[in-house]
């Protein structure tokens, strides 16, 4: 089992920590893992994406152009990453402020309302681990107890009593993913 | 059990270099590699194994820093991206000419001048050349992945003990922000004082009544004694050259067709052999680990049984050079690189291997760029 | 009728009055006759013995002049690259904050090309000592014009005299440093006259004892002459250096423990 993803969207809607999350839960149940994060200025306030790869083999590139799973989070990212889902793949979205909606019909294509529910929630925090929830539902990689070592690794220890609520809100994003375009 | 973190590269030698017996770092920040110093700043290094960490005002002043805690016999490190190495420069060269050892990492972007801060690979020529003044190598270890961006601290003082002479880690934008699981060593003690006057009787550490004093100079006005201090130097390096080459042979066993490829590029070749091999091409990757000295050898032989040799560089084509003299015209040898900063795509690097040596020439869509 | 003494009769340890200490090798000096250097060399190689630092003592010589400076000195020395001597010296003492660390800088190379390394050595307040010789000019590369040379001052790169609307002013880096509250103890010193040199022995006597008591980096100028690049004898040189140095760059401590 290899899983090429990227995630993508503006910075500071935790697209890296998103990524490094599963990263390390990955690592928790020993898989191969790889993060590939975009850096630079271009991360403060401009697009931010991150290249994760989880697998049962050594990683050859960390570094693609073709992912089995697009996560995207904005329009630019809508722009850039829809044409690279390999075809047969998956592109998880949130439709908010999305004004081009995805046009393939040859992957399958989620949507996630994630900003809605984390403004419902008034936790803008766990926006992410919404997404977060709606990829592991299309894609159960990890197991629960590994996501939890995950984030307790990749949580600095004053951020630990927000476990809870992270994994809550993993478990709302199971729930929220909605298909848009299905392969038969 | 085992220590396993999921580390960014630039964190991993930070920490390598702490559990290597490190003495002392001196560096500047610089994008991409800035993790280094911050890492190591937060380590709390000094209560930790005595290690002393120092931000200095420029590069320049860091490699000398470097060249005074290495002339006392300590185990000194900098680390900086292209513009600050080319600014270390002389420093290293002054390094050559005393033959301290030391670590340096190079963690590469794409220029000339400030170019950009994403990855590159175009300061091969100066790392593998000599980038200062002067007739003299460093040992360049080419890292490709996180872990070895860890076990290169330790191997890296290793050899630059050893052999008295400077090492480099050459790396790159991505090899230093990408973060991969790495397995992680017990810390290996510092020397102390006396293991150091013990264990390197050349370094300046007080004149004791016992010996002779200590001078760390690269000046000798007599042109005689000049050459003969020169002709040791090349000694070395023939000697490193017959003894520390490195390299990892990927599916070459059967290959007919050759990527040869380092650091990022050589993992970016890795997925484009598995694409090949899964197309049915016989492709395999050479990776030279070491870059000073280089796999000429191994590289010599593979050319009996291969094709064609693609090198990959993310750069306008350096390390194609020195494949090209280890094999001496035996079989074609292509470059394709991208520069200023991008990184090339799996497929796009198998295309250009098909496309220059398995596709004829009628049925030849486009001409690969070559730079 | 007294016979002549012989050499033996005369050396002998009742007649000694004074002798070379022995921290300074057997090796001629190469500086011109006539010029400060070699005076302190001595000095601060006497020092050195009497406060019985050899085993304990790493030095740092300059591009310059004192390039050589490890011919004459019987410790353990390194030559760094030009104006980096600051920079080599922090490296070796913070990882050696016992010994003694020394660096020996001509003008050109601590206040041109090194001024960085100085001044953030300075601010660091490394526990080194800076022993600076100031004569107003390059004197190894042949009498070209240096930071600290004087206003219509003629060297081989101002041969109309030194042009402060283009050339700019002399650099009395020496009192810029001791501005920085990383410097502990500031001084300017000669030692063209023996009550000069005396003086000067003491200066250095303190800049040592400071470096052992981890009070900051201790700065000793050195104004000196440069009887070849000045292009004069020695004698006409030291007068020169008395009626035109030193009104610029006046003797005495800057600095002084306590102070700012």
């Amino acid at each position: 089992m290899t899983e090429e993803i990227i995630i993508a969207g503006f910075g500071g809607q935790g697209v890296l920590s998103m990524g490094k999350i599963l990263a390390y839960s990955g690592m928790m149940q020993d898989k191969e893992v790889s993060w590939f994060p975009s850096y630079g200025p271009e991360m403060r306030g401009g697009t931010a994406n991150v290249t994760v790869i989880i697998s049962d083999e050594r990683i050859s590139s960390p570094i693609l152009n073709k992912f089995d799973t697009a996560i995207i989070l904005n329009q630019q990212s809508m722009d850039k990453f829809e044409g690279t889902v390999k075809p047969g793949g998956v592109l998880i979205y949130d439709p908010n402020g999305i004004v081009r909606h995805p046009e393939r019909t040859d992957i399958n294509i989620y949507t996630i309302d994630a900003a809605d529910e984390a403004a419902r929630l008034g936790l803008k925090k766990v926006f992410n681990m919404l997404v977060l929830g709606a990829f592991l539902k299309l894609k159960p990689l990890i197991e629960p107890e590994y996501m939890h070592k995950g984030l307790e690794k990749s949580l600095p220890l004053r951020h630990h009593n927000t476990i809870p609520e992270n994994e809550k809100a993993i478990a709302r994003g199971m729930e929220l993913v909605m298909p848009k375009h299905l392969l038969n | 059990m085992k220590d396993i973190r999921l580390m960014k590269g630039n964190e991993a030698i930070a920490e390598g270099v702490i559990r290597a017996g490190c003495d002392g770092y001196f560096g500047y920040p610089i994008t991409p590699q800035s993790e280094v110093l911050e890492y190591l700043s937060a380590a709390n290094t000094k209560q930790r194994t005595g290690m002393i960490v120092l931000q200095a005002e420029s590069e320049i002043a860091s490699i000398h820093m470097v060249y005074g805690g290495a002339a006392a016999g300590k185990r000194v490190m900098t680390s900086s991206s292209s513009p600050g190495i080319s600014l270390m420069q002389e420093g290293i060269s002054f390094m050559a000419g005393t033959e301290l050892p030391c670590l340096l990492l190079n963690v590469v972007r794409g220029g000339p001048g400030l170019g950009t801060i994403q990855p590159s690979q175009s300061d091969y020529f100066q790392a593998v050349k000599g980038g200062g003044h002067g007739d003299y190598k460093m040992i360049v270890l080419a890292p490709a992945s996180v872990q070895e961006m860890y076990d290169f601290a330790k191997l890296g003082f290793d050899l630059a003990f050893k052999h008295r002479i400077q090492v480099m880690v050459l790396s790159d934008g991505a090899i230093g922000q990408m973060m991969e699981k790495v397995e992680l060593d017990e810390e290996i003690p510092r020397l102390t004082d006396a293991e150091i006057v013990k264990k390197y009787p050349w370094a300046t550490t007080g004149k004791t009544p016992d010996r002779e004093r200590n001078i760390i100079t690269s000046l000798d006005l007599n042109p005689v004694k000049q050459e003969i201090i020169n002709i040791n130097l090349q000694k070395k390096f023939k000697h490193i050259q017959e003894t520390e080459v490195r390299f990892e042979r990927i599916m070459c066993d059967d290959a007919e067709y050759l990527f040869v490829a380092y650091g990022s590029s050589a993992r970016v070749c890795q997925k484009a052999v598995m694409l090949g091999r899964a197309k049915g091409i016989k492709v395999g990757l050479l990776r030279p680990i070491t870059l000073f000295p280089f796999p000429s050898i191994e590289l010599a032989k593979l050319a009996k049984q291969v094709k064609g040799m693609q090198a990959i560089e993310m750069s306008a084509g350096q390390m194609v050079e020195d494949v090209r003299l280890a094999v001496n015209g035996a079989v074609p040898v292509e470059h394709y690189g991208r520069l200023g900063g991008i990184i090339p795509a799996p497929d796009e690097v198998l295309n250009v291997l098909e496309q220059n040596f398995i596709i004829s020439k009628k049925e030849k869509k486009y001409e690969p760029a070559t730079y | 009728m007294s016979q002549l003494l012989t050499r033996e009769e005369i050396c002998v340890p009742e007649n000694e009055v004074y002798s070379r200490t022995c921290l300074l090798t057997d090796a001629a000096l190469s500086y011109c006759p006539g010029c400060g250097h070699g005076t302190a060399h001595r000095l601060i190689m006497e020092t050195i013995e009497e406060m019985n630092l050899q085993a304990d003592t790493i030095g740092v010589a300059p591009v310059g002049c004192s390039v050589l400076a490890y011919d004459f000195m019987d410790i353990d020395m390194q030559q760094a690259a030009h104006g980096r001597a600051p920079a080599v010296a922090t490296g070796i003492k913070r990882l050696y904050p016992n010994k003694f660390v020394f660096t020996y800088q001509g003008d050109g190379d601590l206040a041109a090309i090194g001024t960085g390394e100085t001044i953030h050595a300075c601010n660091r307040g490394e526990n080194i000592t800076i022993f600076f010789v100031n004569n107003g000019i390059y004197g190894m590369t042949g009498g070209q014009m240096a930071p600290t040379t004087l206003p219509g001052m003629k060297t081989a790169t101002s041969p109309y005299g030194r042009d402060t609307e283009t050339m700019g002013y002399p650099l009395k880096i020496t009192e810029l440093i001791a501005m920085l509250p990383g410097t502990y103890y500031v001084t300017r010193q000669s030692v063209h006259t023996p009550a000069n040199v005396r003086k000067c022995k003491k200066a250095i006597e303190k800049a040592i004892q400071y470096q052992k008591l981890n009070k900051g980096l201790c700065f000793v100028e050195i104004v000196s002459n440069c009887n070849s690049g000045w292009k004069m004898t020695p004698l006409e040189s030291n007068k020169w250096m008395e009626e035109n140095m030193f009104p610029m760059y006046p003797l005495g401590d800057i600095k002084v423990p306590k102070q700012i």
